[in-house]
């Protein structure tokens, strides 16, 4: 649908939305604006208009660097049988939540 | 029951129902589906405030009229609407250049209903006024792009400018029913906003590159009840409902 070497369509940002303070941001989605200032109200419009969230980052996609699905069995797959990296080993306090 | 206060009411709901009305129309239709987002978002904004505004308008008339039925069931000449508000959609230098006329003058009008001895009123500029705010924000954004973008999009919303500019003085008519809200602290003295009105516009207009327009001013009476020829199509659908199926409800 969207061709990136049409000059004439808008670049296409990725949406952050931290949903309440003291959260992470979370990547939701992407939108096609002008440029960032555009990007931030589409966002607005496009992804909070359903209190979903109290802050917004905007990224153009093309300054993400993503990893090559090629190279996945080098880069995810040797972690499979590390289970003693997980921190299962651990009696954790009742009180200790969203861990 | 107050029968001033209450066609004062008619007055600022209708103005956001009618251009609720026209941003409805570019449900599916706006330019992309990030403005059309934005557009119908607006709207239903303009929704919300007019359903405040015309539940308050039913209970001054203990309950003989109700929402719906101010909404639906009054004629033409019964609206008390500007005529900018009206005008068609056109194309998209037309949309966000009527809305930021509008909300420029609704900033205005809200920031001095925040202050209104009328309780009800009150209440209701302090929810509105933050989507109105917004609303500016993105209107008036979108003029500095479509005046500073290219030669296109800034000979688009020039047309825009010729055509809806001289319809802003009717905001500032005092009628006699604002006259006398104004007496009696409800409602803002429009001679002072008119002053800061065409200030704030003049200042966006020039950043937007754009020159304000020399046309005289345009024939006036939506306050009056005469309108352009467009409500009526507009009423026509909007009412269709209602009036093929009396006392409907959803």
């Amino acid at each position: 649908m969207s061709d990136p070497n049409n000059k004439n369509e808008w670049p296409i940002f990725e949406i952050f939305i931290r949903s309440k303070n003291g959260l992470e941001h979370r990547h939701v989605g992407s939108l096609h604006a002008a440029d960032a200032t555009m990007a931030i109200e589409n966002a607005r419009d496009v992804y909070t208009r359903r209190q979903e969230g109290v802050s917004i980052w905007v990224v153009p996609s093309k300054e993400i660097t993503a990893s090559n699905p090629e190279d996945a069995g080098e880069l995810f797959e040797p972690a499979e049988d590390k289970v003693y990296r997980h921190p299962t080993f651990y009696e954790l306090p009742i009180e200790l939540k969203h861990i | 029951m107050d029968q001033n206060l209450y066609n004062y009411l008619l007055m600022l709901g209708d103005n956001s129902m009618i251009l609720g009305h026209r941003l409805s129309e570019l449900c599916g239709h706006g330019p992309s589906l990030e403005t059309d987002i934005a557009l119908t978002n607006i709207s239903l904004d303009l929704f919300g405030q007019v359903r405040n505004i015309f539940q308050y308008a039913a209970k001054l008339n203990d309950q003989e009229s109700s929402e719906d039925s101010i909404a639906f069931l009054r004629n033409e000449r019964q609206h008390y609407n500007c005529i900018l508000v009206e005008q068609p959609n056109t194309d998209f230098a037309h949309v966000i250049l009527r809305q930021y006329l509008f909300d420029q003058f609704q900033l205005l009008q809200l920031n001095f209903l925040l202050q209104s001895k009328d309780e009800q009123l009150k209440a209701i500029a302090a929810k509105s006024i933050k989507e109105t705010k917004y609303h500016i924000r993105f209107s008036s954004e979108w003029c500095k792009r479509l005046g500073q973008g290219t030669e296109i999009s800034h000979n688009k919303i020039t047309t825009a400018l010729e055509l809806l500019y001289p319809f802003c003085n009717e905001f500032f008519e005092t009628t006699e029913v604002e006259k006398e809200m104004m007496e009696r602290g409800i409602g803002p003295n429009l001679e002072e906003l008119r002053v800061q009105y065409f200030d704030n516009v003049t200042t966006l207009l020039n950043e937007a590159g754009l020159s304000i327009p020399q046309t005289p001013f345009r024939v006036s009476g939506g306050k009056h009840g005469r309108h352009s020829e467009h409500l009526g199509y507009i009423l026509a659908e909007f009412q269709y409902m209602q009036k093929t199926y009396p006392n409907m409800q959803w």
